[in-house]
């Protein structure tokens, strides 16, 4: 069964000079529960919009979105936002994560606008990314691997059917992005969870077995390099 | 509908916002404070003396004194202020004592002071209107003998057994003392009302003084020591009267007032002294408009703080959003942020309200001898609040709609 499916799936974005510039046309995608996959593509190709369509963050022009067979593309922002918190974790490459917070209420918080609060599930979460005895430090005392460990619990935090990474050790020195690469494959396959992550760095896709080019099966590339 | 976990997510990020901003917070919020307790104290402060001076516990219902000013008349005899409007002469106390409508008459004479502190003449009559301290009595009217009221012995130090001399004049002049002595033979318990500033002596004390004269007559007559003093010459600054019925203060009206031509009668006492504070309304409309204006100031303290931490605050938004966090939960945090500084303002306005009830009461008391009571209830002291908090939810709209309005993607960068 796929956890998720893009079909005819179009975003276009109003470029300065008022064209209509299309950014992402994939026909069709699949992703099977469980899976990980890596996506390929150099900067600027529309990875991250990619990722916002897949989580709702923007809405698509056309076509389908179904995560766990239900259609983003048609939910209403609520109703995408509702989605994102219970089935989706995000793990940004900046970390994205709320500087005034503990690494236990980043935690928390996004359990609330999922599942709901688990202090105990919060805590275990972080023991899982060895952060046991650093729960209650602010990101600025935590080191960029550890604040991108922090960022994995939190995108775990609602027991998501998919986890979508963007550029995630691109903030990373290469110990730990090796670090941080596999404790994300590790906690995803220990929960089941799919795995979509995009890059552009060839040393990590090596690691994987799925890896697809985007450009390959963004249309709209083909649209940009005719024009 | 919010959820459980949802109020707790945006009672933590109000929290800790409020941290964050830890000295804007408590400025923003202590301009609240001053703003509402402000409000409050004129409110409160207001209800109470107005009370306190149209039907607080005079006593009397009604003053007969010299033609003119009835507010004067008032003001003079029974919240001893201001300057006595004349003398009436003693046959019309005589007169009005014996009127069947009038069922108590107590003359006042007044002219001399102790320490700033008026020394009224008068009967032992009076007395039945208060309660004494232990150990004190009412005075002996044939001796140099005083009844002081509470403020009077905290304020001069006189007890049961001082002796003191009275100085000539409403005002504290200390080169008109007048040579005359007199024994404390008794002190009042507080009555919260103007009494408690007052010197009692008895009436032919005043009489006597040395220095007085009398003009009862219309001319001037020097009263000697030891002799009885004829009805003619004797005068009286007011008569203080109780009536028999209501009816009785309207035929008095009507006869003293409307035919007469010799005295005064204010009647009733707490008509006259509201329509003092009719005519003094403009005081507290403009006082009430400045504590308006510091509640507007404030507000707009709290709309500047919180719609400054906004922009600063956009990518905190755009992540909570991308956590799953609905628009609506990030608008209800803004505002919530604001209501809850207004609220921690709210609190503290309390403060605020009994340091100024407290001063006001000091120098109220001091000036007047009306006490206000600290644990007096207004409706201010509930809506002033409560409307402050909602003011505080009102101003945190705009910045909410801005933290509404967050473009998340845009936000989140950097874009890969």
């Amino acid at each position: 069964m796929d956890i998720l499916e893009l079909l005819e799936l179009k975003k276009s974005f109003l470029s300065p000079d008022a064209c209509l510039r299309p950014v992402i046309d994939i026909q069709r995608f699949n992703l099977p529960a469980g899976a990980q996959t890596a996506v390929m593509g150099e900067s600027g190709l529309g990875k991250t919009t990619l990722l916002n369509l897949i989580s709702g963050i923007l809405a698509a022009d056309a076509g389908q979105i179904l995560v766990g067979g239900r259609d983003m593309a048609k939910l209403s922002e609520a109703g995408r936002d509702k989605c994102r918190g219970r089935s989706i974790g995000y793990i940004h490459q900046t970390f994205n994560l709320l500087q005034g917070f503990s690494a236990i209420e980043n935690v928390l918080l996004a359990m609330a606008f999922g599942r709901g609060m688990d202090p105990p599930r919060a805590r275990a979460l972080l023991d899982r990314v060895g952060l046991r005895d650093r729960l209650n430090d602010r990101p600025r005392q935590l080191s960029s691997g550890q604040q991108q460990r922090v960022a994995i619990a939190r995108a775990l935090a609602n027991q998501p059917s998919l986890v979508l990474a963007d550029e995630p050790t691109g903030h990373l020195d290469p110990a730990n992005a090796r670090e941080a690469l596999a404790l994300i494959r590790e906690v995803c396959a220990e929960t089941g969870a799919a795995l979509l992550l995009v890059t552009h760095d060839r040393e990590i896709l090596a690691g994987f077995e799925s890896v697809v080019s985007l450009a390959a099966m963004n249309r709209a590339m083909d649209s940009a390099k005719s024009a | 509908m919010m959820t459980g976990a949802t109020l707790r997510a945006i009672t933590l990020i109000v929290r800790r916002s409020l941290r964050q901003h830890a000295v804007s917070t408590l400025v923003t919020a202590a301009s609240v404070a001053l703003a509402v307790g402000l409000l409050m104290a004129v409110f409160s402060i207001n209800a109470q003396t107005y009370r306190a001076f149209t039907g607080g516990p005079v006593g009397f219902d009604a003053v007969l004194g010299a033609r003119g000013s009835q507010i004067q008349l008032v003001l003079n005899t029974v919240f001893h202020l201001e300057t006595s409007p004349g003398n009436i002469p003693w046959s019309l106390y005589e007169s009005i004592r014996r009127d069947p409508r009038v069922r108590l008459a107590i003359p006042y004479a007044v002219g001399d002071n102790f320490m700033g502190f008026r020394i009224v003449g008068t009967i032992g009559d009076l007395f039945s209107q208060f309660q004494f301290a232990p150990g004190g009595r009412a005075f002996d009217p044939a001796k140099n003998e005083a009844v002081i009221g509470q403020v009077v012995a905290e304020k001069t130090g006189l007890r049961v057994g001082s002796v003191f001399s009275p100085f000539h004049g409403v005002n504290f002049d200390e080169n008109m003392r007048h040579a005359d002595e007199f024994v404390v033979a008794g002190v009042l318990q507080t009555s919260h009302s103007p009494s408690d500033r007052v010197i009692w002596i008895p009436i032919d004390g005043v009489f006597h003084m040395t220095g007085h004269v009398l003009r009862g007559t219309g001319e001037t007559y020097q009263p000697r020591p030891g002799e009885e003093i004829p009805a003619e010459h004797k005068e009286v600054s007011a008569v203080m009267l109780k009536l028999r019925n209501p009816q009785a203060g309207f035929m008095l009206d009507q006869s003293i007032n409307r035919q007469g031509r010799v005295a005064t009668l204010a009647w009733p006492i707490g008509l006259v002294m509201a329509e003092l504070f009719d005519k003094m309304g403009w005081m507290y409309r403009i006082l009430q408009m400045v504590a308006w204006l510091i509640v507007g100031v404030a507000g707009a303290t709290v709309f500047a703080g919180v719609y400054n931490t906004i922009q600063e605050r956009r990518r905190d938004f755009a992540i909570l959003r991308a956590l799953g966090a609905r628009r609506r939960t990030v608008f209800s945090a803004v505002v919530i942020e604001s209501a809850a500084i207004t609220a921690l303002g709210a609190a503290a306005s309390f403060l605020v309200y009994g340091a100024l009830l407290a001063g006001a009461a000091a120098v109220i008391r001091a000036q007047t001898g009306v006490v206000l009571d600290a644990l007096y209830f207004h409706p201010a002291l509930i809506l002033g609040p409560i409307g402050a908090v909602a003011l505080g939810g009102a101003v945190g709209i705009v910045p909410a709609i801005k933290a509404y309005a967050t473009d998340v993607a845009a936000h989140l960068a950097p874009v890969s």
